[in-house]
């Protein structure tokens, strides 16, 4: 067959499936008997393209043609986004099953926070002039009035006094996913970047709480961070272990080629960030409409801090077990 | 079976195989289920560098305008606008890459988009993976990481595309139907292999784009084959052309 003849013949059909195309492309979605008979249309386009190179036709035709296959390879072979649903089953069941798979990497970067804090918490209890080796004076002192027993509310922005909730949560936004994002992010400089994210901040904050219970503060600083410190922390440390897998993947791909190791391995640690930012926007609400309440009292959010960390802690080791996990 | 491997015939196959492919271009196949092959074209350093300042000023404009607009509203307005900072940084790329097909709006003014390393359209975990990573890629300091990979990569990516698996591919634009120079159709004197083929095709579609001399030194190569004066080489091409064509 002639290439004129050919692109008589199939001109009409080209132009109906480009059509289908473009009302695809621009809209995202087509009603459904506009749409119908795609994939057949698309696997024509295919064959049409083969035997155009087969039959060594024109440039021009097997560009016209090759642009089509792939239009519509994106469209056939587009990745669903039922975003929502695909949120709910992951917070449900998918986030902690992933948490218990990456275990070893959970286990490591939650030795190396926690370890870090309690250590230095515990130094710096014990020997008071520690803190000042790796906190500035400066921040010291505002620590400390942020935390005074005297003052009506807590946390950071404490002495703006009251009706800056709303400041605080985009702050605590900002300020706790950014930290989680980066320590993630560095571990691509292979895992060098998370491990230092997660030892300083682990010293920063092991100090401050150390130095905070020492001066005799310690009635307001642990009532007020131990609410939001179960979602905060545990976040902290799970963006790490996401980070230290990505450089592992680097370190010791095994038997693949190192960019198909990262690359495996992003597409699971991303998950477990996506987790983590979820956690660190739970976070960030009870740090400001909660945590920093003067209402209650000291032991009732002892009481809560604690329910809240025996929720996390039993969320991530107990959900998502049974055989029949919500889909 | 290493004697084949060392086979020297095994080995010059494998070389003599291999210019064809390995031309000076960028484009990147990838051979789909339905056993054809897609041609992609990568996107190098410059048109993306610039597809993100284009973003970095949209966002700049973005935020002094919501800052104003927001710093009226007091203290509430201060926790929008962080949050909104907080959007901008590290979900403004990845929501318009996953919602418009790939494009921010400053790769949709430079003619690109994000794509699968298979040629589908970006989702959201690899959307989320390569933005988040951006932050290695600008360190130390002004996208050296970013850069040296993308200079050292055959298909140009940053650290963040390597890990996330994705493309920053040229927009495909409609190709022109191109005018064939009028000519008598005339069958070749010989059986035309498809190469040959597709390379007369080629000189025919492509006659406009190229000056008169070029054309007559162009077709003057395989005068001697096809029995003519050089100086009616390219009128006897143009014949070739339009009988492996076929009447319009």
């Amino acid at each position: 067959m002639k290439q004129s003849q050919f692109e008589s013949h199939y001109q009409a059909s080209w132009k109906d499936f480009a059509s289908k195309l473009d009302g695809l492309e621009k809209t995202g979605k087509t009603d459904a008997a506009h749409s119908k008979g795609f994939a057949a249309d698309y696997r024509r386009i295919c064959q049409h393209l083969s035997l155009a190179q087969a039959r060594g036709y024109s440039n021009y035709l097997i560009e016209h043609l090759q642009q089509l296959a792939l239009r519509g390879h994106q469209q056939l072979y587009r990745h669903r986004s039922t975003i929502g649903a695909q949120l709910v089953g992951f917070l449900l069941s998918g986030f902690p099953r992933l948490v218990r798979a990456q275990w070893r990497f959970v286990a490591a970067a939650s030795l190396l926070f926690f370890g870090s804090l309690i250590t230095m918490g515990l130094l710096v209890y014990l020997f008071p002039h520690l803190v000042y080796s790796v906190v500035d004076p400066q921040q010291v002192a505002s620590m400390e009035s942020m935390y005074d027993p005297e003052a009506s509310r807590l946390g950071r922005f404490s002495e703006r006094g009251a009706g800056d909730d709303w400041m605080m949560f985009g702050f605590y936004i900002m300020n706790n996913i950014g930290i989680a994002f980066q320590t993630f992010a560095s571990g691509l400089l292979l895992g060098l970047g998370s491990l230092f994210f997660l030892l300083f901040n682990g010293v920063m904050i092991g100090a401050v709480a150390g130095h905070l219970t020492q001066i005799g503060y310690s009635e307001t600083f642990w009532s007020f961070v131990i609410g939001h410190g179960a979602f905060e922390l545990t976040a902290i440390a799970l963006a790490g272990a996401a980070g230290l897998k990505l450089g592992w993947a680097l370190l010791a791909p095994g038997r693949l080629p190192r960019m198909e190791a990262l690359r495996l391995a992003a597409a699971v640690s991303i998950r477990l960030v996506a987790g983590a930012a979820v956690f660190l926007l739970l976070a960030a609400f009870i740090e400001a409409y909660w945590s920093s309440m003067t209402f209650a009292t000291p032991h009732v959010k002892y009481a809560v801090g604690a329910a809240l960390w025996a929720l996390v802690l039993s969320y991530l080791t107990l959900a998502g077990r049974g055989v029949h996990a919500p889909d | 079976m290493p004697h084949i491997e060392n086979s020297p015939e095994h080995a010059t196959s494998q070389t003599s195989a291999q210019p064809s492919a390995g031309l000076l271009d960028t484009r990147y196949q990838v051979e789909t289920p339905e056993g054809i092959d897609l041609t992609l074209r990568p996107a190098g350093l410059v048109p993306r560098a610039l597809a993100y300042s284009i973003d970095l000023i949209i966002r700049g404009v973005v935020m002094g305008l919501m800052y104003l607009l927001l710093g009226m509203l007091g203290k509430l307005g201060m926790g929008l606008g962080t949050i909104l900072l907080f959007l901008v940084t590290w979900w403004y790329m990845v929501l318009f890459e996953v919602l418009n097909q790939g494009r921010s709006p400053g790769k949709q003014w430079m003619g690109l988009r994000v794509v699968h390393d298979d040629g589908t359209p970006v989702g959201w975990p690899a959307s989320l993976t390569r933005n988040l990573l951006r932050f290695v890629d600008i360190l130390p300091m002004g996208y050296t990481f970013g850069i040296l990979s993308c200079l050292n990569s055959p298909t140009f990516k940053r650290l963040g595309d390597i890990a996330a698996g994705t493309l920053v591919v040229y927009r495909e634009e409609k190709p022109q139907p191109p005018i064939l120079p009028e000519a008598e159709a005339i069958r070749a004197p010989f059986a035309l292999s498809l190469k040959e083929q597709r390379a007369i095709l080629g000189f025919a579609e492509r006659a406009n784009g190229l000056s008169k001399e070029r054309r007559i030194e162009l077709a003057g190569i395989i005068a001697q084959q096809l029995q003519v004066p050089a100086e009616q080489a390219e009128h006897r091409l143009n014949g070739i052309a339009h009988s492996l064509v076929g009447p319009r």
